[in-house]
């Protein structure tokens, strides 16, 4: 059984059943950025602390950071975005997520909004 | 998720302003609107009722895209046409039978050889030969010349020119009129359908036309590479024109964001970005603008510098840049030499959709001893993108002229 969280930088952190997290951003987040045309995403193995930088998006009209929702280390990367960009904006909450992590401490994942609280900070947002 | 450069705000999430296109520095020194007009523009409203997605753009309101994208607006406008709104550029006439010479002494290129219904591109010049402002020059007739100026540097060109021009010279900003922009190949054949005879108008060239019925005043060029047309009309009249347009099935509205691709693709500057008053037209690579005559005597306000940078070379040039791989260099990127030394900086940079099926361009200044180097990097997100010098513009212009047309 999985279950979807989000932060309030509009990332989406879905939890597997084996308690690993999936990160992508927002389909709120990618309309926002527009067209997006590069995906720069994190190398696997790396160790991430919260709200560090992990990875990046680039559409035709600006950068935006993409960030560690909790801590921990990366086991999976997205390769398909670096191939196709726009995937971000035709798939943002499903085919492409950004990266796996499995995270330090799996408690942190509760601290995240869940889809009701996040529809109401987007709207503001 | 949050958009560069807000890192030092604290701030997080997606803000309507996250796009990134300076468009100069807002001119705060002109609180009444004496020099600027008014701060609302005169299709405001229509652009919010088409969808538009404003954004502050030199204090003014416009939109950065509309509903189709900033991708679909910048494909249209090279495959079609596009309509921009460019209201916020300064419109003005220099009045008196010594305009064209007194207006000469503050550029260099030849404003005395316009002819009437020419217009030029130049730069008004400091005495340092930097660049105040780049701007269109046309002849309407021998005591009139229009202007077209950058929005946010209005209040700053039009004190210059009145302090620079003798009182015979009467600067008139015309702050009721707008400016249209119809740009792209399918431009011509649109205000044909509505009664103008574009063939007539040679590329650069200037006519009083009806569109639609509107009295229109056009000229032939633009700001995208492609063959168009900026058209001045009164403010009035502007929306109605607007609909005009665009009920034309061949035109898309097309807002900030393409405009700023499709020119950076076209190697054109951008005021504030590109070129700014410590930056001379030699090092902008802008010796075009240099007329033949003027080279003669230099007898134009920042003289001295541009006769001494065209014989002694500048110290850095402006270059066109292709970094390798996907990810734009954005303007501030450093650009670095193979030695590890500061070789430049970019000044704009994004990507470009129509450059070879989609690919990231810059442009930026570089160290005059590097021009020929082939190993030159960009430093972006701190690490280094290999990049390589490209001449411009990355898109090959398609201006119209009178042979393409015969063809």
């Amino acid at each position: 059984m999985t279950e979807t969280r989000y932060t309030e930088s509009h990332e989406w952190v879905r939890r597997e059943s084996d308690g690993s997290l999936t990160v992508g951003i927002t389909d709120h987040a990618q309309q926002a950025l527009g067209d997006v045309v590069f995906v720069e995403t994190p190398d696997v193995g790396r160790e991430l602390t919260a709200k560090e930088t992990a990875a990046v998006v680039e559409s035709v009209k600006a950068a935006s950071d993409i960030y560690a929702p909790v801590a921990g280390t990366v086991i999976a990367a997205n390769e398909a975005l670096s191939e196709d960009p726009a995937l971000v904006n035709s798939e943002a909450e499903s085919g492409a997520w950004f990266f796996k992590l499995k995270p330090a401490d799996p408690s942190e994942f509760e601290a995240l909004m869940d889809a009701d609280a996040y529809a109401a900070f987007a709207a503001e947002h | 998720m949050t958009a560069y450069p807000s890192e030092s705000t604290g701030e997080t999430g997606l803000r309507s302003d996250d796009l990134v296109i300076p468009a100069g520095v807002p001119d705060d020194t002109d609180p009444t609107g004496a020099l600027t007009g008014p701060a609302t523009l005169p299709l405001d409203a229509f652009h919010r009722a088409h969808g538009g997605k404003m954004v502050d753009f030199a204090g003014y309101a416009l939109p950065v895209q509309y509903g189709a994208g900033v991708m679909a607006e910048h494909l249209h406008c090279r495959s079609r046409a596009v309509l921009f709104d460019v209201s916020h550029m300064g419109q003005a006439l220099l009045h008196g039978t010594d305009a064209a010479a007194e207006l000469e002494k503050l550029v260099p290129s030849d404003i005395l050889g316009l002819k009437d219904g020419r217009q030029r591109y130049s730069v008004l010049l400091n005495e340092a030969g930097g660049i105040i402002d780049d701007l269109m020059i046309a002849r309407l007739s021998a005591d009139r010349m229009f202007l077209v100026v950058n929005a946010a540097r209005k209040a700053v060109d039009y004190r210059h020119l009145e302090t620079a021009l003798p009182g015979s010279v009467r600067l008139e900003p015309m702050f009721d009129r707008a400016l249209l922009a119809l740009q792209g190949p399918g431009a011509a054949a649109v205000l044909d359908r509505l009664g103008v005879a574009t063939s007539e108008i040679p590329f650069m060239g200037l006519a009083e036309a009806l569109v639609g019925g509107i009295p229109v005043q056009l000229t032939r060029g633009g700001y995208t590479g492609e063959d168009g047309f900026e058209l001045s009309v009164a403010s009035d009249r502007a929306e109605t024109l607007a609909e005009t347009l665009i009920a034309d099935p061949e035109v898309l509205l097309a807002g900030l964001g393409a405009r700023d691709s499709l020119r950076l693709e076209a190697g054109l500057c951008l005021y504030g970005n590109d070129i700014d008053e410590v930056t001379t037209p030699v090092e902008a690579s802008l010796n075009w603008v240099i007329g033949k005559r003027r080279r003669e005597d230099f007898a134009f306000e920042g003289g001295v510098v541009v006769r001494d940078q065209l014989a002694h070379g500048a110290p850095r040039l402006r270059v066109g840049l292709r970094p390798e791989g996907r990810a734009p260099a954005r303007a501030g990127t450093t650009i670095v030499a193979a030695d590890g030394t500061e070789a430049g900086i970019v000044t704009s940079g994004t990507f470009g959709p129509s450059v070879e099926g989609g690919a990231p361009v810059s442009m930026g200044y570089l160290r005059r001893d590097l021009i020929e180097a082939g190993d030159i990097s960009l430093l972006v997100r701190n690490r280094a993108i290999a990049a390589r010098r490209a001449s411009l513009p990355f898109v090959k212009h398609r201006y119209f002229s009178a042979k393409s047309a015969k063809a």
